[in-house]
């Protein structure tokens, strides 16, 4: 309880003035926004707030380990991560000012990977990369999402947003007639959540293993029978910078577990 | 294999019973799944968990393909004496995995 009156004075922190401003386009009131957790069984819940139980960081665990592995290991730049990394999460997906690429975290690490530490390149959704990932982000935890859609993000925002209302797959939905106008309604089993990406990579019960947030819109797009882009595809970066709007003060949770 | 180690509580008493919390990281692959091609994925489970006290074997497990991956096992014993937790455990394809904490006993 303590924690999350805690997590809403900081999201009432940030909904200061800049917030007013897009504040029109917004569906879900930033007052009403509630993490993907709030959602889920209580068994689920218990198994992420106990960081023991949390499988989730048996991959923090081994991205500690990896953090510091190799003769150019990440520490030899960024040095601990606890200080360096505190707060990183929250800003991604951000634009690389040097190509100009619109990059989410594990493509920050992944780059970084290849162009500065000189090591094999990682795969999306390896077990060393969602380590990687899943160790950073934790460095943030409890902390709140708030990222630029100004500039040059700012095209990729509204292909972000664009994308959330197209109908597509055969199913013929669009992400907002879930996440928007039924969230907390039941599909199946399952209640619908508001699809917020405040805890990636996650733990997912039903993959039985960690998984990016690309993965997870996969899923939702098999869901709805519509094609799988490939992992790395531009459109999940820019849906991705919309989501973290969307979600904007939401703390980040990282490494979450769901169903 | 990457495991991680809980007792509770941490600095027990003489004679106090300890819980044992052990979660491993391990794909406990069934047997019964294909891949996209249609081929059998081999059976890869960890089958056999044990763990010592002081050189003392104060729990095993036989473990099959109806155990989730990423098993977490919580069993009990008694702080009989400061010293080691070893734990050991091996999988179908033969990798065996070990950890070892130790363990203060208060009076």
């Amino acid at each position: 309880m303590t924690q999350q009156t805690a997590a809403w004075l900081l999201v009432l922190a940030l909904a200061g003035p800049g917030a007013a401003a897009t504040a029109q386009e917004r569906r879900i009131p930033l007052q009403a926004l509630r993490s993907g957790i709030t959602f889920v069984r209580p068994e689920i819940r218990a198994m992420q707030e106990d960081d023991f139980s949390n499988p989730g960081m048996l991959w923090v665990e081994k991205g500690a380990k990896l953090w510091g592995a190799g003769a150019r290991s990440c520490a030899s730049c960024h040095a601990e991560a606890e200080k360096s990394m505190k707060g990183v999460a929250t800003r991604y997906p951000a634009i690389d000012r040097a190509s100009g690429r619109l990059l989410n975290l594990a493509d920050r690490i992944m780059h970084c990977r290849s162009e500065r530490q000189g090591g094999p390149a990682l795969r999306y959704e390896s077990d060393e990369l969602l380590s990687l990932t899943a160790f950073v982000s934790h460095q943030s935890r409890g902390m709140a999402i708030g990222v630029s859609i100004e500039g040059p993000a700012r095209a990729h925002f509204e292909a972000g947003r664009e994308f959330f209302d197209r109908r597509i797959g055969q199913v013929n939905i669009a992400c907002t007639h879930c996440h928007d106008a039924n969230w907390g309604k039941t599909l199946f089993a399952e209640t619908i959540s508001q699809g917020h990406p405040n805890a990636f990579p996650i733990y997912r019960t039903e993959w039985q293993t960690a998984g990016s947030i690309e993965r997870r819109l996969r899923a939702c797009l098999s869901g709805i029978r519509a094609e799988m882009l490939p992992y790395g595809a531009p459109e999940y970066r820019d849906l991705e910078l919309y989501l973290a709007w969307r979600a904007q003060g939401l703390p980040i949770e990282a490494p979450g577990v769901r169903r | 294999m990457t495991a991680r180690i809980q007792l509770v509580p941490p600095r027990p008493k003489r004679g106090e019973i300890v819980e044992i919390r052990v979660l491993i990281q391990h794909n406990m692959e069934t047997g019964y799944r294909r891949d996209l091609e249609g081929r059998e994925i081999p059976r890869n489970c960890i089958n056999l968990f044990i763990c010592r006290y002081n050189g003392v074997e104060v729990f095993r497990a036989d473990l099959s393909s109806g155990i989730a991956a990423n098993p977490l096992l919580q069993f009990h014993t008694i702080a009989e004496a400061s010293g080691e937790l070893e734990f050991w455990w091996k999988d179908d394809d033969g990798k065996q995995g070990t950890e070892r904490v130790s363990i203060a006993v208060s009076e």
